[in-house]
């Protein structure tokens, strides 16, 4: 009997594993052999920024690379400290955001996961998500002796005016004429039209994909989303990025037809804010999940189709100018908390899980303020996680399991009332 | 002298009661900001006095209900002051943009700090580039908008240049000082020093240019009486020292320093030499012109002038200044600072400048730690 049981257990297991897994590897496997070996086929690689501007480098064949992709395989792979404590000792301070402290360690040493990243022939800082990116890009700038494009975003702490329209559009302008001066290649406009309208359906299709977990049980998990969220950063732009989301949302849409949750009983919905803690994805998914508990939508993976509502697909060189301003982190705390409020009325969310992030200040400065506006508005609990996205020496185990305990049970009693 | 700083020493020592005190008496409009990159001149234009906010001397409790501990005591301190009230007498608050902390402190000032109005000026990051410029002009002209909206008050291009000019003044004054304590640091202690600047963004800024222009005449007498004084040792056998850093908010770092042998010559300091280095043109459109200087002038980290220009500025500033070693007076968790410590250290170690690194938090930690550290650098050099 004990042997039948444990098969039905596999079974359920298998039934819930989200199939698209295995493609979305090979596709990044490709996608880093690709970027691993541009140099033998003569392609150009520009590391850039995951707010960064993408497209153009995708209509001129340029191949991105995204050292915060990098970071969240480092955090993954528990490479984080590692890495960190050696940027330490080339003396940047323990208090900077890890990604860059990998980062920066990782391209002065054999290490790191895929043996490191291909070297840049260039640099796209965009600094929509932090001025961190700004200081980090000019070490790189300064380390492989490369061209940096700086695609400043003025900050929308209230709104976004007519000359912060102009000043970014004109850098889209001036970003082209870099890239131009730097591959020796002129722009394909119609080939740049085409990829603005692939990045707009790319965005759609994240946010459809993400959207199926309105339904309850969720298909997914925010967790899932953090995995999934890698071709919309780093292909986005792509027909490959488009299909992908296309056959994904299939299988979400397949998963709610049948009632498959991505977690076996779900009772509580839950909100995460912020990035992930890569190294204990696995070990939160499992303890929310152990007490029926779902992340069922989050503000990180959501960031990459947040500003939608400004792009036309049709007109994607004007309207990228304000898509890439208005994001998530380069707009005022209310905002975010106005928006964090209707995420919690779309996705019919319990509890609010809030990641206070030390290495991401623009992210985590303000929260305090998010949690009580969405608190008070929604009348629903939250639970705040200190630790850091990539140095694990940030994150304390039975600290963080005591939060988490007290967390559900406060959702329970206030679900028994 | 000590009588002629008397009134700037008071004034760093309770910014909020000289400014409540500037109101009760002049009826003039107070609005606070806290870093250099705030327009002064377009503050005094619309007729109101720009008070600069140093954080808080006091024990930070009401911003920790909004901050995280891994933000730098700077902001966390100007929140304080916000929620304690310290601020109430301010009619306004306006904050340039410059680094991720002080960005979320506008937000945060806006919702939770209800008295007085708030200005944002979403300068721009990248300062190198026509595009850059026009933004910079554009941004300052919508602060003066603003401004003269808040205010009631009409900026006209005549009160503009008029707080040009006092700026301009103001600049020079404060060049000269320090010039005169380059050549001699005796002097002029660097507590005393850095009580001057920093009183002149506290202080009416037409008194400020009085009390400045009196210490330049009593400091010019007195290099001019040493000189002809042989036996004058005023200043020789300090080591020269040059610092770098965002805000310096511990004065008592200069008695420890000159107690253990050194003295800071000149900085790169928001609080020091970035404050009054490069001039604003007297002859063009003035908004323009205020843009240009701001494009100019030695920048902040948080904003991007060239990828080397930081190093080959401090390294310049080593070599006018004949200072032997540099030390670098960072606070904890100012990132744009902290990401540049590198890069400024390689370069001043392939010139041969030793440096120093003290990262610090307010308050100070107790004073033997320092002393030791300072003493034994002092003695490597």
């Amino acid at each position: 009997m004990p042997e039948k049981n444990e098969n039905t257990e596999k079974n359920e297991k298998d039934r819930r594993k989200i199939k698209a897994v295995k493609k979305m590897k090979e596709i990044m496997t490709f996608y880093y052999i690709d970027a691993k070996t541009a140099a033998e086929n003569n392609k150009k690689v520009a590391w850039i920024t995951s707010g960064g501007p993408v497209e153009p480098l995708i209509a001129m064949d340029i191949i991105p690379v995204y050292p915060e992709n990098y970071g969240a395989m480092i955090g993954a792979s528990k490479m984080g400290v590692d890495l960190c404590e050696k940027a330490e000792a080339m003396g940047y301070a323990s208090d900077l955001c890890s990604y860059a402290r990998c980062d920066i360690s990782c391209a002065t040493v054999n290490g790191g996961p895929i043996g490191g990243l291909p070297k840049p022939d260039m640099l796209i800082c965009g600094n929509n998500i932090c001025g961190t990116v700004l200081k980090w890009y000019e070490i790189q700038a300064r380390y492989f002796n490369v061209p940096l494009f700086i695609f400043d975003t003025p900050f929308c702490h209230t709104g976004f005016y007519e000359e912060m329209r102009r000043y970014v559009r004109s850098q889209v302008d001036e970003y082209i004429e870099f890239l131009e001066k730097t591959t020796g290649r002129k722009l394909d406009r119609e080939r740049m039209e085409e990829v603005g309208r692939l990045s707009v359906a790319g965005q759609r299709m994240w946010q459809a994909v993400l959207d199926t977990t309105v339904n309850k049980p969720a298909p997914m998990s925010a967790f899932d989303a953090f995995f999934h969220l890698a071709l919309i950063v780093t292909l986005r732009g792509t027909q490959t990025a488009v299909d992908y989301y296309q056959e994904l949302l299939a299988e979400m849409n397949e998963r709610v037809k049948e009632g498959i949750g991505a977690v076996p009983n779900e009772r509580y919905r839950l909100l995460w804010d912020n990035l992930p803690i890569w190294y204990r994805t696995k070990w939160l998914s499992e303890k929310f999940a152990a007490h029926d508990a779902c992340l069922v939508a989050d503000t990180y993976t959501s960031a990459w189709c947040g500003s939608l509502r400004y792009m036309d697909e049709n007109d994607f060189l004007n309207s990228m100018a304000e898509g890439y301003t208005r994001i998530y982190l380069n707009i005022g705390v209310d905002e975010m908390a106005r928006s964090v409020c209707d995420m919690v009325d779309k996705y019919g969310v319990d509890g609010l899980v809030i990641h206070s992030n030390r290495s991401c200040k623009p992210y985590s400065l303000g929260q305090y303020d998010i949690q009580r506006i969405v608190e008070a508005k929604k009348g629903i609990p939250s639970l705040m996680i200190e630790a850091d996205m990539c140095d694990e020496r940030m994150f304390s185990e039975s600290q963080i399991e005591t939060r988490i305990e007290a967390f559900i049970e406060m959702l329970t009693r206030k679900n028994r009332r | 002298m000590q009588d002629i700083l008397k009134e700037m020493v008071d004034a760093v020592r309770d910014p909020f009661a000289y400014g409540r005190k500037l109101k009760d008496d002049t009826g003039k409009k107070i609005v606070g900001y806290v870093c250099t990159y705030a327009p002064e001149e377009i503050i005094l234009a619309a007729g109101a006095h720009p008070l600069r906010l140093f954080g808080t001397t006091g024990t930070i409790e009401r911003a920790d209900a909004h901050l995280q501990s891994y933000c730098c005591s700077l902001v966390r301190g100007v929140l304080e002051e916000g929620l304690r009230g310290g601020t109430d007498f301010m009619d306004g608050m306006v904050f340039p943009h410059t680094c991720d902390s002080i960005q979320r402190l506008s937000d945060l000032w806006r919702m939770n700090v209800t008295r007085g109005f708030h200005v944002d000026a979403v300068l721009p990051v990248k300062l190198g580039t026509q595009s850059a410029r026009q933004y910079m002009i554009d941004v300052l002209h919508r602060f003066r908008t603003d401004l003269a909206r808040e205010l009631d008050y009409a900026v006209t291009d005549a009160n503009l240049n008029k707080a040009i000019k006092l700026m301009n003044d103001i600049r020079r004054l404060l060049r000269r000082i320090y010039e005169l304590r380059s050549d001699q640091p005796g002097l002029m202690t660097g507590d005393a020093l850095y009580t001057l600047v920093k009183a002149t963004m506290v202080m009416d800024r037409a008194r400020c240019r009085e009390i400045l222009r009196k210490v330049v005449e009593k400091m010019e007498t007195a290099k001019s009486l040493s000189e002809g004084d042989t036996n004058s040792t005023t200043g020789i056998t300090s080591k020269r020292l040059l610092m770098a850093g965002g805000i310096c908010n511990q004065p008592q770092i200069h008695d420890m320093i000159e107690a253990a042998g050194g003295a800071v010559v000149w900085d790169d300091f928001c609080t020091g030499s970035r404050y009054f280095e490069t001039l604003i043109a007297a002859d063009k459109d003035p908004v323009t012109a205020i843009a240009d200087r701001f494009l100019k002038r030695a920048v902040c980290p948080a904003k991007h002038a060239g990828l080397r220009n930081r190093a080959e500025d401090l390294i310049h500033m080593a070599q006018e200044r004949k200072a032997r070693g540099v030390i670098f007076l960072y606070l904890k968790f100012c990132d744009p600072h902290a990401f540049d410590y590198p890069y400024l250290k390689d370069a001043l170690d392939q010139e041969g400048i030793p440096s120093l690194l003290l990262e610090v938090e307010d308050p100070l930690p107790t004073e033997g730690q320092l002393q030791t550290r300072f003493e034994a650098f002092l003695e490597m050099l």
